[in-house]
């Protein structure tokens, strides 16, 4: 276990050092100079020159990514060509309010995609399982920007009942923190569990055809057994895995729930660092974002081998 | 088919019937239509027997099998009866059908690697039945588990307790099966195929097992297989069935030294003997395959099959019965549902140890 566990931090390590060359090269092979976007007005040579100078930018590329590196393992990632703001910063408020968001909406996403999904599944040819993938098919087809808006409209601005917009750091005011945020991760839930749901449902009817649960039931087992125990627990290494995905997807990937709904985000930070060529936030949230999925992915690992006995880490390079 | 059955052929020796099937019909609903897969079958198993049931794939052993316990799919249309010492079973709820699942009546299943759950440990699945139906606490049913598995022969069991099923060989994993089978001391177990998936030495050993649990618990068996030698090697009588039909029916000894119906000889001859087939003849097949019905026709459902087959044969179904064959009557508990029952043997059937 321990071995696997150094191993794997080290296939980590390699990852993350990969991505980070590769987004540091390709950010500057973006068209567009930012000592241009900086200059404004004055763009005489010596304005650019010293523009360059002071941001290291006339320095070669191999020392750039040196020091980039160097800065980078202490928390430092530099400071915001746009703004001026150390990045770090900008990252310490942006993180949280993504963070919670994400989680907050997988969780949801979770809940209700696998109890959907199972019931689906158990209830074949019910009126259940139609309502369920009917439900589903509308989770999956309606933009949730769309759900966003209709839901603004009617859950806030008509009836007050959440803020449409803002956001209220957690550790200042829990219950107003939650009253911000339940709305956005309601929306990007539901997209979310109407794809866990269809995972859910077909690895579930797999199973339910299996050979061990007609021994579950030849045993005598109650359904809620032969279901849950029986059946759903061997569903879950496809549940952890889109799960896992989704996590992943959703860090960077919340961008039109979060400006919808006016949340100070990462989501919105990268579009705004994107456009202004800010390449020290640019290079920060990609980081982020492939740490991000690193340690999902490394989690999910270890979630297979929990749900799956055959999936044992050994130290083995297998 | 007229009802000549004469049911519970070998109960009057042993006792009353533990469990007794009387015109059990099955047919499914698909998306092609009806198919009839078990018609009007009857079958008494006395305490402590063991009895084979035999046919090609598609004949209806397994669906007979399944139906005994209700676990057929919600798909399946079940009428006769199914009795276990005199309670109904057919159409009854499923609570009560779910206290004799596990408890009265059992099952092993053909393939051990694939009816054991994967993801729990092997004590686990055989405790869970204790828990369900003994209501043992969970380390009570480990512990039981622990002895069950050294009943059924499985080397430091307190150790295997805590093995997944893929940690275990073939041949353990169906021990493990039969543990879980017997836990609570089931009246019948019913053998789908228990050794079908297994090699030779192992199904030698998987059938003295079910041989010493008749003999230490006086458990009823059940064993269905394509295999006539494992029939010859356990069982006590036999039922062959074809098509959903039970097409003869007898002692084991009586129906391997004389079958009756077309359909046993073909299987009989279909099985190699040893000496008799070895260098140049080639074994005998059957030609064509089990037929799909929609419906059971009032006629033997053999006859395109059958080399003696005429007019009668596709006008009306013969009855399982007493069949003389050429003035010599067969043994009184041997049964034929046959027109034209094979002619008894021009040799002395030869002295086996079957």
């Amino acid at each position: 276990m321990i071995r696997y566990l150094l191993r794997r931090a080290w296939q980590s390590a390699l990852t993350l050092l990969l991505s980070t060359v590769v987004v540091f090269l390709g950010v500057r092979a973006l068209p567009g100079d930012p000592a241009l976007a900086l200059a404004g007005e004055d763009r005489s040579p010596e304005a650019l020159e010293a523009i360059r100078h002071h941001y290291g930018l006339d320095q070669p590329l191999p020392l750039q990514f040196a020091q980039y590196v160097e800065r980078a393992v202490q928390g430092d990632f530099g400071v915001s060509i746009r703004t001026g703001t150390p990045v770090s910063s900008m990252l310490t408020t942006a993180l949280p309010v993504t963070a919670e968001l994400s989680v907050l909406a997988i969780l949801i996403a979770a809940v209700l995609g696998v109890g959907a999904g199972v019931l689906a599944a158990v209830r074949r040819g019910h009126p259940a399982e139609w309502l369920a993938n009917g439900l589903a098919l509308v989770g999956l087809s309606v933009p949730h920007f769309w759900l966003g808006l209709l839901a603004i409209l009617y859950l806030s601005v008509a009836t007050g009942l959440f803020p449409a917009s803002g956001f209220v750091p957690l550790l200042q005011d829990p219950v107003d923190n939650l009253h911000h945020i339940v709305l956005p991760a309601v929306i990007l839930g539901t997209g979310l569990a109407a794809i866990i749901m269809r995972q859910t449902r077909s690895a579930m009817l797999d199973s339910l055809s299996s050979d061990y649960v007609r021994t579950a039931k030849a045993k005598g087992l109650r359904p809620r057994a032969v279901i849950t125990r029986h059946a759903l627990r061997n569903s879950l290494i496809v549940v952890v895995t889109i799960v896992g995905l989704q996590l992943g997807g959703l860090i960077s990937g919340a961008v039109v729930t979060e400006q919808i709904f006016g949340l100070p985000g990462f989501g919105k930070m990268t579009i705004d660092a994107v456009f202004q060529r800010d390449y020290p936030v640019i290079q920060a949230v990609v980081l982020l974002t492939a740490m991000a999925y690193i340690v999902i992915n490394f989690f999910v690992d270890l979630l297979y081998s929990v749900i799956d006995p055959r999936i044992r880490v050994t130290g083995d390079p297998a | 088919m007229t009802t000549v059955e004469s049911p519970g052929a070998a109960s009057s020796v042993l006792g009353a019937p533990v469990l007794e099937i009387r015109d059990l019909s099955v047919s499914f609903t698909t998306e092609g239509g009806t198919v009839s897969a078990v018609d009007r079958v009857s079958l008494d198993l006395a305490p402590g027997e063991i009895v084979g049931m035999v046919g090609e794939s598609g004949c209806g052993k397994s669906v007979t099998a399944m139906s005994i316990a209700g676990l057929l799919p919600s798909s399946a249309r079940i009428s006769g009866s199914v009795r276990l010492r005199g309670t109904e079973l057919v159409g009854t709820r499923e609570s009560v059908l779910r206290r004799v699942r596990g408890k009265e009546i059992a099952y092993i299943f053909q393939e051990p690697m694939t009816s054991l759950n994967p993801v729990l440990t092997v004590g686990r699945q055989i405790g869970e039945v204790l828990q369900v139906h003994e209501r043992m606490s969970r380390p009570a049913a480990r512990a039981r588990a622990v002895e069950l598995l050294s009943l059924v022969g499985i080397p430091s069991a307190s150790k295997r307790v805590d093995n997944y099923p893929h940690q275990l060989s073939g041949g353990m994993r169906q021990r493990v099966m039969i543990a879980m089978a017997v836990a609570c001391g089931p009246k019948v177990l019913v053998a789908d195929e228990p050794t079908t998936a297994l090699d030779v030495t192992v199904q030698a050993g998987i059938l003295q097992v079910l041989r010493d649990l008749r003999d230490r618990l006086g458990t009823t068996i059940l064993i269905i297989t394509h295999d006539l030698g494992v029939i010859a090697d356990v069982a006590d009588r036999v039922v062959v069935m074809y098509a959903g039909r039970v097409v003869e029916r007898a002692q084991v000894t009586d129906l391997f030294a004389h079958p009756l119906h077309r359909y046993t000889a073909g299987l009989l001859s279909a099985s190699p003997t040893p000496g008799k087939h070895a260098g140049t003849a080639r074994l005998q097949e059957i030609p064509g395959l089990v037929p799909v019905l929609s419906s059971q026709p009032d006629a033997c459902t053999f006859a395109d099959r059958c080399p003696a087959a005429d007019s009668q044969c596709r006008e009306s179904a013969p009855p399982l019965e007493v069949v003389g064959t050429g003035g010599a009557l067969a043994a009184k508990d041997h049964l034929a549902a046959c027109w034209h029952p094979c002619p008894a043997p021009r040799t002395q059937p030869q002295e086996t140890d079957l």
